[in-house]
């Protein structure tokens, strides 16, 4: 089975039959899809910045991740399986554009960095880390983060 | 002049007919709109939620509002420009569109809640600045926050939805 053959599979496959039926549903999970990225965007935005030096500062990267830990996690859920019935709503045209397959591979790398390299940053102790360091981090999960919300907004554009 | 004739009047400036038709940088304009919402409204989930009693509760009421307001007012700032472009693009759609008449009042209710807030719940805050779970006022303004930003994206998101729902 090919990554077509998938998608088309996921187009056609008769939950999204029905779902198209109704015109309405596609703007409702895309609302929801938007409404996990304000939660999403402050969680991560609130550590970046902290790691940029910016923000709130008495507080440790360590501190500030946790606090949001349950935010993030809840509005990734959220983005994850939003973002999966929109692709499966328009599956076969996704598939041709450039930028969902760019949000896609920005997306992977974003959740790897976040998971190993960023969260690992955070952990250590502050003294132990320079200031280069944690702002090289901040502003890579930053870009990152850019460049999948960028992408996300091209797939919808005409 | 009434409310109708001036969007009238804006459709037919040439800076909106410009903006309406130039495809590229309305869409830029688009985008940044919806890149900018997730610094004002990220901040100010966070902000209202801290209010709640959900998140960020070992940080001072006012040392999160200082440190983090600044972001969310100057994500405002661009929202309100980039949103009123959006308008001067299409003055007349947005008229007759219902989600952007609910916005606006929305925004208004938005506006009005913030001020009741600084009234009343904030003025006490010294007493409650380090509460994990700040009183019942503060609460319920943080609640009334996180509400109306919800209902605000959502009534945008929907805007250029009208005739799938009332056509």
């Amino acid at each position: 089975m090919s990554l077509l053959d998938l998608f088309q599979w996921f187009e056609y496959s008769s939950l999204l039959v029905e779902m198209r039926s109704s015109p309405w549903l596609f703007p409702i999970i895309a609302t929801i899809h938007l409404l996990g990225l304000a939660v999403i965007g402050g969680a991560v935005l609130i550590v970046d910045l902290r790691l940029l030096g910016l923000g709130l500062s008495r507080q440790s990267p360590a501190q500030l991740a946790r606090d949001v830990e349950p935010l993030l996690r809840g509005s990734l859920v959220v983005m994850l399986a939003t973002g999966l019935l929109l692709l499966m709503c328009f599956a076969t045209k996704y598939y041709y554009l450039t930028a969902f397959w760019v949000k896609l591979a920005s997306l992977c790398l974003v959740l790897i960095f976040m998971f190993t390299i960023r969260r690992r940053l955070i952990m250590t102790s502050e003294m132990k880390v320079s200031a280069i360091r944690s702002r090289l981090v901040g502003l890579v999960s930053l870009s990152l983060w850019v460049s999948v919300v960028l992408a996300g907004r091209l797939i919808g554009f005409p | 002049m009434s409310l109708l004739s001036f969007c009238e009047w804006l459709a037919a400036t040439p800076g909106s007919i410009a903006l309406h038709e130039s495809h590229y940088l309305y869409l830029i304009v688009l985008t940044v709109h919806v890149m900018t919402l997730c610094v004002f409204a990220g901040t100010a989930v966070l902000l209202n939620l801290r209010l709640v009693g959900v998140t960020m509760l070992r940080v001072p009421v006012s040392e999160l509002m200082a440190r983090l307001l600044p972001w969310t007012v100057a994500g405002f700032a661009v929202m309100v420009i980039s949103g009123s472009l959006l308008f001067y693009a299409a003055p007349l759609d947005k008229y007759g569109n219902l989600f952007f008449r609910t916005k606006m009042g929305l925004l208004v209710l938005a506006g009005l809640s913030v001020w009741a807030f600084y009234k009343t719940a904030y003025r006490s805050v010294v007493e409650w600045d380090s509460s994990p779970v700040p009183p019942g006022r503060a609460r319920v303004a943080g609640c009334a926050g996180l509400i109306l930003l919800a209902a605000i994206i959502a009534a945008g998101r929907m805007i250029p939805y009208q005739t799938y729902w009332f056509e």
